[in-house]
């Protein structure tokens, strides 16, 4: 009994480890887009209104899945035709800590929805609303914004930066050590 | 009873085991030079490693069965029996290396006969695996007669064809078993396939290597078909895609564009140039959906476009959102393009 204990006690431990996440591929219902407000500024009149409860965030921001499905598609819909793989172009960077709009996932998410002066387009009906979650999430990491045990951690092509977890934190980007 | 359901069970296993013998996808059903070389391969190693094994089991059956000799002395040895006994074990060593040796040759010239099926072959094929669907191009040096199109390969019946095949993103196995032996479909890497059909038939393929949850959910499809029915396949392939025949066609035409699908398909014609996605400029004239998945047809074209993710988990076309009208209205549009 004695030496039974710790034996089951670590291979509980170990397959503990096989659950890591649900991954989730149809989060939103099929009847229709949760086309849900993102609030653009935190500029209010008259004091604060009560943060907006938006659970999207919430389900795609620390998301393994959800990270590594917007690194795709950040491929596949052709982002780094103006960003560049996050290094900047035509469009802003990426991956450093300047955030025109601000950096939460509602204002990224709210970016690509709807679009920003100067040059971004907006992508409402265009790519479904949970896509776009994914995407904002992936653009987080970019930047470090994303714990490294959910961003992506390899790159499937040669890519000219190492792989999100590897990135420098947003805490100590653009500092010098 | 338990002798009863064990004899049930051998029963239905030997029955499982035996379908795999009918001719749809099977290596013994061979339809082409490749296959024919392959199956005839599989029978005659089959065949002789029978035999072989037979004839070990009966020398080693053979002295448990016989009274045992009278030990004697286990110091004195008789010159002769032993010399005896030693021309056995020589003529079974020569015999082993007589036949690997020629297994080895027999395979050698199978695969000489293989690698010279698509020497003179008029006609190239890039395949291109994708988690989890088939991308199709058929090669030409003029820009506009080169073909894309998805999951279902048309070849002249008869002729050697080359396959060039890669990958987008994991590993992929092409397999098409009555016609030519698998392949990987490697990323970044090109290898070459060659094979042909001497009778027009529809062939079935699968992937052979697990590439992710839907592995098994894609399959290929190589018809055959003789040569000026090919010819006049890939002319009206080669066509841009047909215009809205109804008012709902057009309503859909006009949605297709607006919403999400144009993101990543592509249609011939129009303004949607997607190439991360099957191309859908005849779509309808295909006889699957979603690489084998379901049958083509108006309620399975609605079914997968409504929720692509209950028909197959964790493939790429996401759940778009559309109410029942524009869902109608984009099936009416695909439907129209044969």
């Amino acid at each position: 009994m004695n030496r039974g204990l710790p034996c089951v006690l670590s291979a509980m431990l170990v397959l503990a480890a096989c659950q890591r996440e649900e991954r989730d591929t149809r989060p939103q219902s099929a009847l229709g887009s949760g086309d849900q407000p993102a609030a653009v500024t935190a500029l209010e009149p008259g004091g604060q209104r009560p943060a907006s409860s938006n659970n999207k965030a919430g389900v795609f921001e620390a998301n393994a899945f959800h990270l590594s499905e917007g690194k795709r598609l950040f491929n596949w819909f052709n982002c780094s035709g103006c960003h560049a793989n996050g290094g900047g172009g035509m469009g802003p960077a990426l991956m450093d800590q300047k955030w025109l709009y601000g950096s939460s996932i509602e204002s990224i998410h709210a970016t690509i929805r709807d679009g920003r002066p100067n040059g971004m387009p907006s992508f409402r009906d265009k790519i479904p609303d949970d896509q776009i979650w994914e995407l904002a999430a992936f653009v987080r990491a970019l930047s470090g914004n994303a714990p490294k045990s959910a961003a992506p951690s390899r790159d499937d092509d040669m890519m000219p930066h190492p792989s999100e977890n590897r990135l420098p934190d947003a805490a100590t980007l653009g500092k010098s050590p | 009873m338990n002798r009863l359901v064990c004899s049930v069970c051998c029963g239905a296993a030997c029955m499982l085991l035996l379908a795999g013998c009918s001719g749809w996808q099977s290596a013994l059903d061979p339809k082409g030079p490749a296959a024919g070389e392959l199956a005839w391969l599989i029978w005659f190693f089959t065949a002789l490693c029978t035999v072989v094994w037979l004839l070990v089991m009966a020398v080693l059956i053979l002295p448990l069965a016989r009274r045992p000799a009278p030990v004697g002395d286990p110091l004195v040895l008789d010159a002769a029996a032993e010399r005896g006994k030693m021309r056995i074990v020589v003529a079974a060593l020569a015999a082993t290396a007589l036949i690997l040796v020629g297994l080895t040759l027999l395979s050698y010239f199978a695969n000489r006969t293989l690698a010279a099926i698509g020497s003179d072959a008029a006609l190239t094929i890039r395949v291109t695996g994708h988690q989890w669907w088939w991308e199709v191009r058929y090669e030409n040096d003029q820009p506009n007669r080169i073909l894309t199109t998805a999951n279902e390969i048309h070849i002249p019946a008869g002729e050697p064809v080359r396959l060039v095949v890669t990958s987008t993103d994991v590993i992929h196995s092409f397999w098409v078993p009555n016609l030519s032996g698998k392949l990987d479909l490697i990323p970044g890497h090109e290898n070459v396939l060659d094979l042909k059909a001497d009778k027009p038939g529809v062939y079935r393929g699968q992937c052979a290597e697990f590439c992710g949850a839907q592995h098994a959910n894609m399959s290929t499809f190589i018809i055959a078909e003789p040569r000026p029915v090919f010819d006049a396949w890939l002319k009206d392939q080669l066509r841009p895609a047909a215009a809205p025949v109804s008012t709902e066609a057009q309503t859909g035409h006009d949605l297709f564009l607006k919403r999400p699908c144009v993101m990543c398909h592509k249609i011939g014609g129009t303004i949607a140039g997607g190439t991360v996605a099957p191309d859908l400029t005849h779509i309808a004239s295909r006889r699957t959906l979603a690489a084998g998945t379901l049958a083509m047809s108006r309620g399975n074209l609605a079914a997968w476009i409504a929720d692509p993710q209950g028909i197959k988990p964790g493939a790429h076309m996401p759940v778009v959102g559309l109410n029942g009208d524009e869902l109608n209205a984009i099936v009416a549009y695909l439907e129209g393009l044969k």
